[in-house]
């Protein structure tokens, strides 16, 4: 353990001069204050903690250079269009995108990437990884790597169907209300205001005490108290727009307000709302995630990430990181996602000006 | 100040209209249940005789606008009526759960106010640099992971690989501050690093939009150094956006501490509203419900009142 | 003091770039100026000429995401390209001084006016907390502020804005510098409001002794300003020159093409017989928005192929008439004739027939064209809603308008909005009403976004099609020189209210109504001595808001 830690501070303060005499400042800033972060949690939790430090930077670097990769693959494969658009993407965005991609690809594939059925039996409860089970059994001896990749497919699945269906009821109420004004406009403000009052996880158990707890009603529940979010921006975005004056030429020359809506306001709101849909889609994620975790969300066998972090969670007083695992694999998605919206808002706002 | 007080005078009206809006939304859905109350809590096998009984017992034969005025009247004398489970009162269990829930979400917001408003403005002014890159990547990650994949990182790193702090935040009324600070700290930090983030960038957007503002231009033009144009000229104008974002982000902080509760068996608020959606307890349901709404409604009025008060042009009417 | 012509600040060779789309980009390409104590000198240029950006780094100083590539600014002996901080922030307000184009959203809104007018003294250490003040009192005097003594100690809001460009004029006077940069300080405000500014500025920057830079879009403003001009064209000088030489002689053909302007005007037409009936009626109209009455008893006609130019300033209820012609605000009280048959008053109630017969093309040509759509689908949308008109009967009739408008069908049918010029797409705006066979069209400030040569070109379009359609006009214009050119009739709106209204030829002849001849007389004319001449004429006091008071 001593050469480690010996190996470890001279290779970061050898790397630190290195920056420093190329003049590289912001590879000097980064290493500098690695290296006072480790001396100070090294004195602290002693070795270990510098184990964790390494084993951290170098994920970041594999992140880093899988990222880089990707992009600099992507530039070579895409027409020049999309080539172009690459070009512009951060490693973060790059990240992002490959991180969405794999997960679709397990969500599809499923059946043909785990090796074991969904609710299938197969060795002892809470078996140690082998062979066999990558990452080991859960609470009643499943394979828990085959329920990842299942999970991906349904805890995914619903979150983009709810998302999707909050999307369509808020864009069209709040394009409804942006173009038409006056009274439907007031009315369904207020709805939405009193809506939005009540904060939205504490809603969605009083509603699901009450209708119980099914996909289709967790869908239902989840897209009605995240529709007003998508209203209040799609009114906000339509009611710059429908101040515009091809707006009032459309309705001066006699417009149906439903040509209005779909022919003249839709098209040019189109961007900010597909930002706004991976957003929301974070948020929709991670609220059924967490009903899920409490036990009120997608219910057993049917696999799903946040109910497997509560049925395995007892392992965690051992010691063991299983749990964490489909934990990770959520709070991975989301940053992917995160990642790449913050790079779609930099590029439009970026074209705005 | 004429111009303040009826501006904030409608906003608190607003919020009290709300909050009835509310409760009737709350008592409502109840009512909504297929069957009742007491087919529910005594199942499909009780005979009709039973049931009728016990809906006799409990008062479910008035009409229901009848009930919502005794149990809204109950609620703002502080009575929630009597839980189905254990047929103790509501407001016994829930008054030293949401002292407990406060008591966390204050450790939070003590932990996350100064340090998010500290990052926020140092992220604005170096805004693009290294600082600004590296806070900003790891606010989104906060932001994107769930409480409990953070809390429960936290329990592997600080209570069970290095025993520092407990895992399970176990707190008795006659636990005294100082050991009640101690062994809420970790689900106290969870909640700090979600809603640390979230404040952060909300200071960060604010504060950049104020200093591209032209009064700022014009302070640097008359030759005004740069701690003064921030003292002077940007702080006072900062004031309502940061009221604004510190206000939203303790609504969010109150309702955020179910999760947590539940990771760190913590004996709050949150704990007991998941339990009793278990067991399909509704009037302790109602009453969490009611109690959460009200500190949300609280909390945005906060911020709107606050906006109010911060705004020059309103503080000093034409 | 030193030598009285010796030079103050030299530019030279400045080039300065712009950062977007991840890369450098050069926006002033080299640029000279000199520019001696006590003189003035005006730099005009169309928008994106860079003129801000000069003025800027005149102080050193550049904005975010802009830097000094090249050259030296060279103040008083001093290079401010390589000057410190400290030096540079030394000279700002105390030796050069700013006056912003908004000077609502350049005072912080969180202090009073005299604090910030003392903050710069106070910081260089030029004077006492109390002889700023009251040195500020007397420059406000000096600039005829109302209530001296009492007006610095509001917060900005509390002041209307022609007050408040003055104020920061006076605060810019606070450590008397020996150079302000003036950024389109008038630009903002009303012709009577900018009237008394320009007076205030040049009688302050005369008694002190001030030289300064005046940037500015605006010819007629400059000339009265200015020692010297120089224009500028996207980031490049076109040419310098004394302003009397400048106006009188040019020398570039950029130059000449914007002081040439206004070559085209039409003969007013005859009146119409007397018992014609009038195409549109305005009756008696008032309307509100909410419990703002904005329109009161407005009462005009319009005749087929005649021009109706209504002006006014700001607020004057000039597009609110319009809006009540269309429909858009229904009039609370009065109503709206259409060849003598009374329309609803909501366009929500009109046929499509009434809906077609009246059109309108707006002032931005930007926010008048869904950016989504291309030429041939906005063209063509009235064609087939009105019309009927599908397939290749559509392209025809496209192509048609396309070619009335002098744009080639083959070239602009699929191009979108956003790769059009400003002028092209204003001709686009024109083919969309005429799709609709109109008998009227509602021509809002149409050319007052535009430089003034493609404005020309659009008003001679109007007026062609107006002969060959026998057409109607609604004229609403602030620009008197569109008024001369175009307009039959002109109609003087002022607080919702018609004050005047008359054929062209009266209206521009003495005597006028009291309104109408401040506002002819506060535009400003390309004659050097215009100001001067005015003011002799007139006293400062019956100018601008002074003159308003006075009556009132």
């Amino acid at each position: 353990m001593l050469t480690f830690v010996i190996i470890y501070y001279v290779f970061l303060i050898v790397v630190c001069c290195a920056a420093a005499y190329y003049k590289h400042r912001t590879a000097l800033l980064l290493l500098f204050t690695l290296l006072c972060v480790s001396l100070i949690s090294g004195l602290l939790g002693g070795a270990s903690v510098l184990v964790n430090i390494t084993i951290c930077v170098a994920l970041l670097a594999a992140a880093a250079g899988l990222s880089y990769s990707f992009r600099e693959a992507m530039i070579q494969i895409l027409p020049p269009e999309a080539a172009k658009l690459m070009r512009t993407a951060p490693l973060t965005a790059a990240f992002g995108l490959l991180v969405i991609i794999a997960y679709i690809i397990a969500a599809v594939f499923a059946p043909v990437i785990a090796p074991f059925g969904e609710a299938e039996v197969v060795g002892s409860s809470f078996a140690p990884p082998d062979d066999v089970m990558l990452l080991g059994g859960d609470q009643l001896g499943r394979d828990l790597f085959s329920r990842l990749i299942y999970g991906a497919r349904n805890t995914v699945g619903i979150a983009v169907m709810t998302t999707a269906i909050a999307f369509v009821v808020g864009t069209l109420g709040g394009l409804v209300a942006a173009s038409m004004g006056g009274w439907v406009d007031q009315v369904l403000g207020r709805i939405v205001d009193t809506l939005m009052a009540i904060p939205q996880l504490i809603f969605a158990l009083l509603l699901l005490t009450i209708v119980g707890t099914s996909v289709l009603n967790l869908t239902l529940v989840i897209a009605l108290l995240y529709s007003p979010l998508i209203f209040r921006l799609a009114r906000a975005v339509a009611g710059n727009i429908v101040v515009m004056d091809y707006i009032e030429a459309a309705r001066l020359r006699g417009e149906s307000t439903w040509y209005l809506i779909t022919k003249e306001v839709l098209p040019n709101i189109t961007a900010p709302l597909a930002a706004e849909f991976g957003l929301r889609f974070c948020f929709v994620f991670l609220a059924i995630s967490a009903l899920s975790f409490l036990g009120l969300g997608i219910q057993p066998p049917t696999a799903d990430w946040g109910s497997m972090v509560r049925e395995n969670a007892t392992l965690i007083s051992f010691g063991e990181v299983t749990p964490l695992i489909p934990a990770a694999a959520i709070a991975l998605l989301t940053v992917a996602v995160n990642f790449v919206v913050d790079w779609m808002l930099h590029i439009s706002s970026g074209l705005k000006e | 100040m004429g111009g303040v007080l009826p501006l904030i005078g409608k906003r608190l009206l607003l919020g009290l209209g709300t909050l009835l809006v509310v409760s009737i939304i709350i008592f409502g859905a109840v009512e909504l249940l297929p069957g009742d109350i007491a087919q529910q809590v005594l199942g499909q096998s009780a005979t009709d005789e039973t049931v009728a009984a016990l809906r006799e017992e409990m008062g479910l034969n008035r009409p229901s606008y009848v009930r919502y005025f005794e149990w809204l009247g109950g609620a703002i004398q502080g009575d929630f009526g009597v839980s189905l489970a254990n047929k103790r009162s509501v407001a016994e269990q829930l008054g030293p759960r949401f002292a407990n829930t406060l008591f966390l979400a204050g450790m939070a917001a003590l932990i996350s106010v100064p340090l998010a408003i500290g990052l926020g403005v140092l992220a604005a002014l170096y805004r693009n640099s290294v600082f600004d890159r590296v806070t900003n990547a790891v606010s989104l990650v906060a932001i994107s992971s769930p409480e409990f994949f953070l809390g429960y990182i936290l329990i592997v790193f600080l209570a069970i690989q290095n025993p520092i702090f407990p895992a399970i935040a176990n707190v008795t009324p006659d636990t005294d501050l100082a050991e009640r600070a101690y062994r809420v700290m970790l689900p106290a930090i969870t909640m700090a690093m979600v809603v640390t983030a979230y404040m952060m960038r909300m200071t960060r957007a604010a504060i950049i939009n104020l200093l591209a503002s032209p009064y700022i231009e014009m302070a640097r033009l008359k030759g005004v150094p740069n701690s003064r144009v921030i003292t002077r000229h940007a702080l006072p104008n900062a004031l309502a956006p940061i009221i604004n974002v510190v206000a939203l982000n303790l609504a969010y902080l109150i309702t955020g501490v179910v999760l947590v509760e539940v990771v760190f068996v913590y004996p709050g608020v949150g704990q007991l509203l998941v339990d009793s959606v278990t067991k399909r307890d509704f009037p302790v349901v109602q009453a969490c419900c009611l109690i959460f709404a009200a500190t949300f409604i609280l909390f945005n009025l906060i911020a709107d009142v606050g906006a109010i008060l911060s705004n020059p042009r309103l503080r000093h009417p034409k | 003091m030193a030598d009285e012509k010796s030079v103050l600040l030299e530019i030279k060779n400045l080039k300065i770039e712009g950062y977007s789309d991840e890369q450098w980009i050069e926006i002033v390409h080299g640029i000279d100026l000199t520019l001696h104590r006590g003189e003035v000198m005006g730099l005009i240029g169309e928008s994106g000429a860079g003129k801000s950006t000069i003025g800027l780094a005149a102080m050193g100083f550049t904005r975010d995401g802009c830097r000094i590539s090249d050259g030296t600014v060279l103040f008083d002996g001093m290079d401010l390209t390589t000057a410190t901080r400290g030096e540079r922030r030394a000279l700002r307000g105390s030796r050069i001084a700013y006056v912003a184009q908004s000077a609502a959203a350049s005072f912080n809104p969180a202090h009073k006016l005299i604090d910030q007018h003392t903050e710069s003294s106070l910081l260089h250490k030029v004077n006492s907390k109390n002889e700023s003040e009251a040195d500020a009192i007397e420059l406000y005097r000096r600039l005829r502020l109302p209530n001296p003594e009492e007006i610095g100690f509001r917060y900005p809001h509390q002041v209307s804005g022609g007050q408040l460009q003055r104020a920061m004029t006076a605060m810019a006077m606070s450590c008397r510098p020996d150079l302000i940069i003036f950024d389109e300080p008038t630009t903002a405000l009303d012709v009577t409001t900018q009237i008394e500014v320009l007076a205030a500025v040049r009688d302050i920057v005369d008694q002190f002794n001030t030289a300064a830079l005046y940037i500015t879009h605006d010819l007629a403003v400059v000339a009265q300003m200015a020692d010297r001009i120089k224009v500028l064209l996207k980031g490049d000088e076109v040419e310098e020159a004394e302003t009397r030489k400048m106006l009188a002689d040019p020398s570039e053909d950029y130059t000449k093409s914007l002081w040439a302007v206004r070559s085209f005007q039409r003969d007013q037409k005859p009146p119409p017989p007397a018992n014609e009936t009038p195409l549109i009626s305005v009756k008696n109209v008032s309307a509100s928005y909410g419990p703002v009455k904005v329109l009161d008893g407005v009462s005009f006609d319009i005749y087929r192929g005649q021009t109706v130019a209504v002006v006014g300033e700001s607020g004057s209820g000039k597009s609110t008439t319009a809006r009540c012609i269309t429909g858009l605000l229904p009039p609370t009280q009065g109503e709206i004739l259409y060849d003598g048959q009374v329309m609803p008053p909501k366009y929500q109630d009109r046929t499509k027939d009434q809906l077609r017969q009246a059109q309108m093309i707006y002032q931005m040509a930007d926010t008048a064209l869904n950016p989504k759509k291309s030429i041939g689908e906005i063209i063509g949308r009235p064609l087939q809603f009105y019309g009927g008109l599908r397939g290749a009967d559509l392209k025809k009739a496209v192509d048609q308008l396309l070619d009335q408008i002098e744009l080639e069908p083959s070239l602009y049918y699929h191009r979108l909005p956003s790769e059009l010029s400003g002028g092209q797409k204003q001709r686009v705006g024109i083919a969309r009403a005429l799709a609709a066979e109109p008998s009227f069209i509602i021509c809002d400030e149409v050319t007052s976004a535009l430089d003034q040569l493609v404005a020309e070109g659009i008003l001679r379009l109007l007026d062609r099609l107006q002969k060959e359609l026998n057409l109607a006009y609604m004229f609403i214009t602030h620009d008197l020189a569109t008024v001369r050119s175009i307009a039959d009739v002109v109609v003087v709106m002022k607080e919702g209210k018609v004050v005047e209204m008359g054929p062209k030829d009266e209206m521009f002849q003495p005597p006028h109504h009291e309104y109408t001849d401040l506002l002819l007389s506060s535009v400003p004319e390309m004659d050097p001595d215009w100001l001067t001449n005015l003011l002799e004429e007139r006293g400062v006091d019956n100018i601008g808001d002074a003159a308003h008071q006075k009556k009132t």
